[in-house]
């Protein structure tokens, strides 16, 4: 702990060495030097600001996201008794938990829900509507073409992309490989 | 360092002196509802109850905020605002167009300002500037953010679910207006340093405190070695939006600079929220933050006499969300403007107003 | 509700909540931004499908594991390994937004149509 504490200010006193030396640290002039000085005061900057609430965010993430696959679940469960196949219920369902999240994204209540649950709302299929709905909802403004239409992509676009992307070549790679 | 020369009104190496005195004659302040329910709620000129303003977009809100503080802070002295000689005005939107906007409907000449969240002192620096060297009578001195407009900017839609980490900070809503004059009754702006940009290569966005502290840390040291003043001189250091986390480094930068200034070192972003009541994580931050604080809270002190000397210190980050995007570390800002509760000590033109307080 | 209805809801809890964890931890302790830990989600799914892993976990998580993202990748390599199958390699480039075209245009639909209605409170 002493130890700890010990480097902790000498580290400081090198950061403040540096800002006293010519008023500014010696900044892009000797490649080498600056290094240092960033590696030193990052670890200044993380010792001395709060640290994430791990546990807290790992147990919100579980508990929301668990819920709204729970809430999926329901939906999938009551398509399947009224005899859906399950592909096809598995679809509707997701594309129920869309509606619902986009609604609550229109009345302002899915922010708050991410606030709280954190990857437990944005990993499920509802975050990804969030992530649809609220760009465009922010630049309605800049008009239904290069506001709504275009920044309804911001997120979802690079989720397609590379979803699609990958999902390609691992389909190729197993063509190639002549796997079943 | 170099010497001061007689009759020049630099000294050292980044510090202005102004010795007429410029006076801030006026100062408004106007808030959203958020900072409205905080602990300095009762020194504001104005809340508004939503952050709409009434109005379409959250940067048309941004510009009747500006707007209306500028009016309030011209109401209160008794002027009209086609009456003042300039206005320097900045927010944090792209190409300032909260300040461009709002200068729009003032029509007075203008000068758009970006410092990131050091804005309201360097506004005030400028105006003194202008006042003290007689090229102005009247300078209005005007900045302001809004937490949506600036969300959309440089994070995420005001929508979107993410979870905010303990390092960030709320941009407060509101804006501040000061009027600085040549004579008149008010607190008199004695001295400013002019910032570097300094940058210790923090690159999270969410941690904006982090990234400004060395530049405050190097300002405030600065300003002490330019002016050889003691380190008991001022009663209160204020920077503008370190918040939790850079507010701790720069105590311990200080400190190991040689600078031990215990309780009087203050930051307008710990001072604005009950940040663990009103959830804004590290604490405050925008131009807003430190100019409504300035305006608002420590104006009223000054008037009241409760602070004699003053060292305001707004604290930019100057980041664009495109640096952030590619990669780029965080540059930091601070400038620093000296101010004293009584404007009768005058050395120049300008301190008539003393002898009626 | 039967026991083993309500058995599908205690599972869907566990593996979606299961998969938001390890995205938690992710975002928590590499710092990376919440849409690149999306982007990687999806493709995870697609990798995890190809190879045959995702099938079993849908098996025993129902929704919990469809409803998150790794399912959206898991449906996206679904649709090409059965395209490729009917059709052959043009499966490859058809398959895909196939599978997961109800999804998407239910989202990219209510994305607009909300945005009509609604706007943003901040």
């Amino acid at each position: 702990m002493a130890k700890n504490r010990r480097s902790t200010k000498s580290k400081a006193r090198g950061t403040a060495r540096a800002l006293m030396a010519r008023g500014v640290p010696g900044v892009g002039r000797s490649p080498g030097k600056r290094s240092e000085q960033v590696e030193r005061y990052k670890q200044l900057a993380q010792e001395v600001g709060p640290k994430r609430p791990l546990a807290r965010n790992v147990l919100a993430a579980f508990v929301v996201g668990g819920a709204i696959c729970a809430l999926g679940q329901g939906v999938l469960n009551y398509l399947l008794a009224r005899g859906l196949p399950k592909e096809e219920g598995i679809g509707l369902a997701s594309a129920a938990l869309v509606v619902i999240a986009a609604l609550l994204t229109g009345i302002g209540v899915y922010d708050v829900v991410g606030e709280f649950g954190g990857m437990g709302s944005a990993i499920p299929i509802t975050g990804f509507a969030n992530s649809i709905v609220s760009p465009a909802l922010e630049f309605k403004r800049e008009g239904y073409v290069l506001g709504v239409g275009a920044r309804l992509f911001t997120v979802a676009g690079p989720v397609i992309v590379w979803g699609l992307v990958v999902s390609i070549l691992v389909g190729a790679v197993r063509l190639l490989l002549g796997a079943p | 360092m170099r010497p001061a020369i007689a009759g020049q009104r630099r000294i050292g190496n980044q510090t202005v002196l102004f010795p007429t005195r410029p006076a801030i004659i006026s100062a408004a302040s106007v808030v959203g509802p958020k900072e409205g329910q905080g602990p300095l709620a009762q020194e504001f000129d104005v809340i508004k109850p939503d952050t709409h303003f009434g109005q379409a977009t959250w940067e048309h809100a941004e510009t009747t905020m500006m707007r209306e503080a500028a009016a309030t802070a011209a109401g209160k002295c008794g002027l009209e605002l086609q009456s003042l000689d300039l206005m320097l005005a900045g927010d944090l939107l792209n190409q300032t167009l909260a300040s461009s906007f709002a200068a729009r409907q003032i029509y007075i000449p203008f000068i758009g300002l970006y410092g990131a969240c050091s804005t309201m002192a360097e506004s005030m620096a400028l105006a003194s500037v202008f006042v003290d060297g007689g090229y102005a009578q009247r300078v209005l001195a005007t900045v302001s953010s809004h937490h949506d407009s600036a969300e959309r900017q440089y994070r995420y839609p005001t929508e979107f679910g993410a979870q905010r980490v303990p390092t960030s900070q709320w941009t407060v809503t509101g804006a501040g207006a000061a009027i600085v004059a040549a004579g008149g009754d008010g607190p008199a702006i004695t001295a400013a340093t002019i910032g570097k940009v300094v940058d210790f290569g923090i690159k999270d966005s969410n941690d904006m405190g982090s990234a400004m502290a060395p530049a405050a840390a190097q300002t405030i040291v600065q300003h002490f070695q330019d002016t050889g003043l003691p380190a008991n001189h001022y009663d209160l250091i204020v920077t503008g939006d370190l918040a939790e986390v850079g507010n701790k480094i720069l105590v311990k930068l200080l400190s190991e600079a040689g600078l031990n200034l215990g309780n009087r070192l203050d930051d307008c972003g710990l001072m604005i929220f009950d940040r663990q009541a009103q959830n804004v994580k590290a604490g405050g931050s925008g131009c807003g933050c430190s100019a409504v604080v300035f305006c608002g809270h420590l104006m009223r002190r000054l008037l009241a006499g409760e602070i004699e000397r003053l060292l305001l210190v707004c604290t930019g980050a100057l980041l664009s969300p495109t640096s952030y995007q590619q990669g780029d570390t965080i540059p930091g800002i601070a400038h620093a403007v000296a101010v004293e509760a009584n404007a009768s000590g005058a050395t120049g033109a300008g301190g008539g107003g003393g002898g009626r307080i | 509700m039967t026991a083993q209805t309500a058995m599908t809801y205690v599972r869907a809890f566990l593996v979606g909540g299961a998969i938001c964890v390890v995205a938690q931890l992710i975002l928590d302790l590499t710092r990376i931004n919440p849409a690149h830990v999306m982007v990687l989600f999806v493709c995870l799914g697609a990798l995890i499908s190809g190879l045959g892993l995702y099938a079993p976990l849908v098996e025993i998580g129902g929704a919990g594991a469809t409803v998150p993202l790794t399912g959206f990748g898991h449906a996206l390599f679904q649709g090409v390994a059965k395209n490729v199958a009917t059709e052959g390699p043009v499966g490859l480039l058809t398959g895909g937004l196939r599978a997961t075209a109800l999804g998407l245009s239910v989202a990219v639909v209510s994305g607009a149509i909300v945005a009509i209605i609604f706007n943003p409170k901040g």
